[in-house]
């Protein structure tokens, strides 16, 4: 095991599977010369090339589009579309042609691409470059959605990204590049749609991604303080995801917290609970309940801002809750 | 400078260039393409109004010159890229026109199994990578395709058609320019009837047009008579040669008339019937035959080819009303591997 940081592991990854494949490639914005904006491309462009390492103009539509052409005339594109709030301007390519051209081709070619793009909030980078939009491509069939929370998850999940034969909306968070964690720099591909407990517990159930794992792990401490035990589970990938597992250990708690940066209304915590619901409801001893961002442009000003990240005493607080009023 | 689009003149109406050379055989084969193609299509149209044929159908009447044109200069390897206005491309591309009625007809055995119809129709086995929904998207395929050949070495080169209505989009010039920088072995294609759908396009167009916004850009780009179908084959083996000398990228800019509507439920009522008037007296099926005719070509030979176009398409409508529907489970297959439901 090797320790690197969340942005090192990505560069890891890509690095194997151009070594393993010399169909893949990437393309975008600022990743030659500059090596990405979180240095997530670092040393890449030295080692493969500008033909493989391809800085791009700024044409999100064209970008994607050529990824698509690219990728069903027999290539493996990796698309870095810098922020995610960026990924809209490629959104028709993503779902009207990168999403449905399997389908509709009935199967003749295939789109494996894979779209980086940063979600989340950070440092004040306000409305246009803080948003989650899992949700957004989850609600697209045809398309795979990973959401990596640690350095070796962004390793493996990443291989299995680039290999997967179906695009893959890849959507690494800002404020998790630089932390720290171990890597086998042997590993493998992550399979994709499999969840990781990160806690075990028979209290309550908390379904989490991305970088509320943070938070929601120091909640779990805390609760552990005055005697709940929370299972936690990091879906690691929203679309599959491990409906299994969270049926699993809802089954066996009967309480589920869900708990993400994105917009409350119409998030993908509406959706887990739904499903929930309809196949646990039997072992439910509480209400599901959900602790996400409220419906609103995230703000500049630092207090403001504040306000939209989820607290570890608010997800505590709430998981406290549900255990101590349970029928 | 170039003309605005939709507005070029053809200084010799109803006279065809000088062929490429004296190959009466290969004018006489894009003569039978362009029969099948315009059979193939009046046949759609057909169905369409009997019912028969859902959704929407682009026909493609009157264009049938510019995608046989290029088409001829084309390998099977080579890849193209078309619009909603495609089943000219696929068939002079040398796609089955029985497995592509059977498409429009929802079929089990069309080409995309019954699961694309008329705007999404791709056979990739003749390197026709799809037909699109979507104006100008097709384009930013095209140049991605351009972009694989060239990492991988092939010698192939991508054909992207379009028509006048995308030179708006933002896409097309991303996709121009896209190609300059590196330096990708694509023609494009830009099918000029003077509509964007039912809007005259030279009415919501700013400057001189496509050329110059594809020349502003550096590509190589030149106008052709798209009713001619030799120029069509002359123009297009001039350009084609200079994008597989990877020289660049390069524009055709070829001026047509759309005989019908924008779609098959479009009655074409905003339309100047002195303009429609033309666009049958500019008929390239009629040009090419007067042709085929001064050049030893007898009447019965050149009756033989529409009559076998229109009974081929025939057999193709025939067999496509027999044909298999789709069986329940195909709504649901491709879609994706990890996450089907």
């Amino acid at each position: 095991m090797t320790e690197m940081t969340y942005a090192d592991a990505a560069i890891l990854a890509l690095r194997q599977e151009m070594q393993r494949d010399r169909r893949v490639w990437a393309l975008g914005e600022d990743i030659g010369l500059e090596g990405g904006i979180a240095g997530q491309y670092r040393g890449l462009q030295k080692e493969f090339g500008p033909q493989r390492i391809v800085d791009t103009p700024i044409s999100e539509s064209t970008m994607m589009g050529a990824a698509v052409g690219a990728a069903v005339c027999g290539t493996r594109p990796v698309v870095e579309l810098r922020y995610a709030d960026f990924g809209m301007c490629a959104t028709d390519e993503i779902v009207n042609q990168a999403a449905k051209i399997r389908y509709m081709f009935n199967g003749q070619a295939r789109v494996p691409l894979v779209a980086r793009q940063a979600i989340g909030i950070r440092k004040g980078i306000a409305a246009q470059h803080s948003q989650s939009t899992e949700a957004w491509w989850v609600h697209v069939p045809g398309l795979v959605v990973v959401a990596p929370s640690t350095p070796s998850d962004n390793h493996g999940l990443l291989k299995a990204a680039i290999r997967s034969e179906d695009p893959v909306m890849y959507l690494e968070h800002k404020e998790l590049w630089p932390i720290r964690g171990e890597v086998d720099p042997d590993g493998g591909p992550i399979e994709i749609g499999a969840a990781e407990t990160v806690t075990n517990g028979n209290d309550i159930t908390i379904v989490t991604w991305s970088s509320m794992r943070y938070g929601c792990f120091d909640a779990v401490r805390k609760l552990q303080e005055i005697d709940v035990y929370a299972e936690l589970i990091d879906l690691r990938t929203l679309w599959p995801w491990d409906r299994k597992r969270v049926f699993e250990s809802v089954g066996r708690t009967g309480r589920l917290l869900i708990v993400h940066e994105a917009v409350r209304v119409g998030g993908f915590g509406a959706e887990i609970a739904a499903e929930v619901g309809e196949t646990c409801w039997r072992s439910l001893r509480a209400p599901i309940r959900r602790i996400a961002g409220p419906r609103s442009p995230v703000p500049y000003s630092q207090p403001l801002e504040d306000l939209f990240r989820i607290s570890p005493s608010q997800i505590s607080t709430t998981a406290a809750e549900m255990v101590r009023n349970a029928a | 400078m170039q003309e605005p689009s939709g507005s070029v003149q053809h200084s010799s109406a109803s006279e065809m260039s000088a062929p490429r050379s004296n190959d009466v055989s290969r004018i006489f084969e894009m003569f039978r393409t362009m029969h099948l193609i315009r059979a193939f299509d009046h046949a759609a149209g057909r169905a369409w109004h009997e019912g028969r044929v859902r959704g929407s159908v682009h026909q493609y009447v009157g264009e049938e010159a510019i995608a046989v044109g290029v088409c001829a200069n084309l390998r099977r390897v080579d890849y193209l890229a078309s619009y909603h206005r495609g089943h000219g491309h696929a068939i002079a591309k040398g796609a089955a026109v029985t497995s592509m009625m059977k498409e429009l007809f929802g079929r089990a055995d069309g080409t995309c199994g019954g699961k694309g119809g008329s705007m999404h129709i791709a056979d990739f086995s003749v390197g026709m990578i799809g037909a699109n929904g979507v104006v100008a998207d097709g384009v930013t395929i095209a140049v991605g395709a351009a972009h694989a050949v060239k990492l991988l070495g092939e010698d192939k080169i991508v054909a992207a058609f379009f028509g006048d209505g995308a030179i708006n989009r933002g896409p097309l010039m991303e996709a121009f320019n896209w190609s300059v920088v590196y330096d990708l072995p694509v023609l494009f294609v830009c099918e000029d009837n003077g509509y964007a759908a039912t809007v005259r396009t030279a009415s919501v167009t700013g400057g001189p047009g496509i050329v110059a916004r594809a020349r502003s850009f550096g590509l190589r780009a030149e106008t052709v008579d798209g009713s001619d179908v030799i120029a069509v084959d002359k123009v297009a083996e001039k350009l084609i040669a200079h994008v597989r000398a990877r020289k660049g990228p390069a524009l055709m800019h070829a001026t047509a008339y759309r005989w019908y509507g924008h779609y098959a439920h479009d009655k074409n009522l905003y339309r100047d019937p002195a303009e429609l008037a033309r666009s049958r007296a500019e008929d390239p099926i009629v040009r090419c035959s007067k042709w085929l005719a001064e050049n030893g070509v007898s009447p019965e030979e050149l009756k033989s080819v529409e009559l076998q176009a229109e009974s081929t398409i025939e057999s193709a409508v025939t067999a496509a009303d027999a044909a298999p529907w789709p069986s329940a489970l195909a709504a649901f297959a491709d879609v994706q591997d990890a996450g089907a439901t």
